[in-house]
């Protein structure tokens, strides 16, 4: 085994780097902003606002798009269909083509001209430059997330187990929601959590969609494009502060589900 | 009358297939499908379960074609041999799925999970989670939970394969249990043991098809072929009872001298089971032929009339009547230099130790 202990400090090293590149940037920023300006500027009305437009934002487009996702993912893990690898690669689609790209053709989607944006008006929705503008934009660029993580999810529930509930006069609705849902709920919330995550950092798409009323990457950029970087240094510090106390207590409510499961 | 009938059942899944399965089973019968593996026994379990779709043939249930009725409304209650139990819910959760399936009142869904859990030995372990079960234990609450379903046909998948030797013994009790209940059973093996010691009627798979069909004696007795004679590997199967052991004292040495009569004749054999009904197999090629009666450290000695000599896979089988009919395997060489023929009087001797006994 001792002939590996270089090669281990050499990988240990690489690590260390990769590590110190994430991190640096991110303390550099909180070392940039002093406690007076960083509570001065979570006060500052339009910085709250923008936080909060954020979270609801990126939480509702979870959850209402999830809803569809969910039973989607169940289909692609478990069903035989036609083009089911054309699918598979259509729903990675957003990941991999330009945000700003992705915004454009929303908008075109949803603009006030479209059949959409006419049906939407007509129930009095407007989606460009508004909360449900924002929603789509940022589902658009987060959904493969999800979709991905509890397709895998799904996979991984042994099929028999959904053989034997039918066999055990359960509906196929029963067995979905006693068996395979909660068997997947894992890798489930871990995408849930991930597209959440996604959506609320999402800039290129949203910006195109909705300028205003402005989410918080949206501002950030405003106020580095207008006022300058130290303008800029303050904002996104509080805002990597709320995404981070989020995830760590979503983390921890998801480990605490685990154990529980365990 | 007719529990369950299999109507020309036919399936194909890639290289596989179930051509043309035939058989019945009656009203509270233990029904046994004995097979080797790949012989899609599990695969005509789960043809009648509605798991997989058949492309021919017809199921009835209770007179009912059930053919193209949905999974959940079958009421064929499956164990798997991995139990299959859900491993987010606890002993309690599994028994009651079905009853919560079914829409049981609460009140009646507790009592019935309770008498289960009770009959099936596992009312003690209602509140443990599944990961925390031992094989036996898995399979009792497999099966209280397929019992829950109050099938009109239990279908046991290998159930016992995956357990030791003692939990084998413990569980065949509890599904003979069962059985004398009334509960009409379908079992799949590939232990011809098994069978014998559980199966009211036994039928032989093989090639995707039903073979043989018969009463243990007879498929074991007359193997319609020469798969069914190889697979089930005894000529020389017989049913009688085990005497008590003679001057055993408790706590001594285990495996006395035993007798055991069938047929008029006794067999002197090794056994350390308590007495009563079972089955002996005599290996065709533990049993030796001769002229005379040697002396040998043989107990058991009979002399017999050759009834027939027939070709087997290897050497000659020779039949011999000693009052029950004796297959013994000889080469084909020790045939010619024994002059074995038919009408001869020859003697047959075997080991105490080369009989088995089978418990009923």
């Amino acid at each position: 085994m001792n002939g590996y202990q270089p090669m281990k400090l050499l990988f240990a090293f690489l690590g260390g780097l990769v590590l110190l590149f994430i991190v640096a940037p991110l303390a550099g920023l909180f070392l940039a902003t002093s406690p007076a300006e960083f509570f001065e500027t979570a006060s500052d009305k339009e910085v709250a606002g923008s936080i909060w437009l954020t979270l609801w934002t990126s939480m509702m487009a979870t959850l209402l798009f999830g809803m569809a996702a969910i039973p989607f993912s169940w289909l692609l893990a478990r069903r035989k269909f036609p083009f089911k690898k054309f699918i598979s690669a259509v729903i990675n689609v957003p990941v991999v083509i330009p945000h700003s790209a992705a915004g454009i053709a929303i908008l075109g989607f949803v603009a006030r001209d479209s059949a959409v944006g006419q049906a939407g008006e007509k129930i009095g929705l407007n989606f460009v430059g508004s909360a449900p503008g924002i929603i789509i934009a940022m589902a658009f660029v987060s959904i493969p997330f999800l979709i991905n993580a509890a397709r895998d999810g799904f996979a991984s529930v042994p099929e028999k187990l959904e053989k034997a509930a039918l066999n055990l006069g359960a509906s196929p609705a029963r067995v979905f929601f006693t068996i395979s849902l909660p068997l997947a709920w894992r890798s489930i919330l871990s995408g849930l959590i991930m597209m959440w995550a996604r959506g609320m950092s999402e800039f290129g798409a949203v910006v195109i969609v909705a300028y205003h009323p402005m989410t918080t990457p949206v501002l950030i950029w405003e106020r580095f494009a207008s006022f300058g970087l130290d303008w800029a240094i303050p904002v996104a510090a509080v805002f990597i502060t709320v995404c981070l106390v989020f995830f760590i207590v979503l983390r921890m409510v998801a480990t605490r589900y685990d154990n529980v499961e365990d | 009358m007719t529990m369950l009938k299999i109507k020309d059942i036919s399936v194909r899944l890639g290289q596989f297939e179930l051509a043309g399965v035939n058989f019945e089973v009656a009203r509270g019968e233990y029904f046994v499908l004995l097979g080797m593996s790949g012989a899609g026994k599990s695969v005509l379990l789960q043809v009648i379960g509605g798991l997989i779709p058949a492309s021919g043939g017809q199921i009835f249930l209770d007179g009912k074609d059930i053919s193209g009725e949905k999974i959940q409304r079958r009421r064929v209650g499956i164990v798997f041999q991995d139990s299959a139990l859900f491993p987010h819910m606890n002993v309690y959760g599994n028994i009651a799925y079905p009853l919560k399936s079914l829409k049981h009142r609460a009140g009646e869904t507790d009592r019935k999970v309770r008498e289960l859990a009770g009959l099936t030995g596992v009312d003690h372990l209602l509140k443990r989670a599944v990961a925390n079960l031992s094989g036996g234990e898995a399979q009792r609450v497999a099966l209280a939970r397929a019992l829950a379903l109050d099938p009109s046909c239990l279908l046991l998948d290998e159930p016992l394969s995956a357990l030791d030797v003692q939990l084998r013994g413990e569980l065949r009790s509890l599904l003979r249990e069962i059985n004398r209940r009334g509960q009409t059973i379908v079992h799949v093996t590939h232990d011809y043991e098994e069978a014998a010691v559980l199966a009211g009627r036994i039928g032989v798979i093989e090639g995707g098809t039903v073979v043989q069909e018969g009463t243990t004696a007879q498929v074991f007795q007359h193997p319609k072929s020469e798969f069914v004679a190889r697979f089930v590997g005894i000529r020389n199967f017989f049913r009688g009872m085990l005497d008590k052991e003679k001057g055993r004292e408790e706590g001594r040495g285990k495996g006395s001298l035993r007798r055991f009569t069938t047929g008029g004749i006794g067999f002197t054999l090794l056994s350390d089971e308590p007495p009563g009904e079972g089955y002996v197999v005599i290996r065709a090629e533990d049993v030796i032929i001769s002229n005379d009666l040697a002396s040998s450290s043989a107990v058991n000695n009979f002399s017999g009339v050759i009834t027939g000599l027939e070709p087997a896979r290897m050497g000659t089988e020779v039949m011999v009547d000693i009052g029950i009919s004796l297959g013994v395997l000889v080469s084909d060489d020790s045939a010619a230099s024994l002059e074995l023929a038919g009408g001869k009087n020859v003697w047959v001797s075997f080991k105490a130790s080369a009989i088995k006994f089978i418990r009923k």
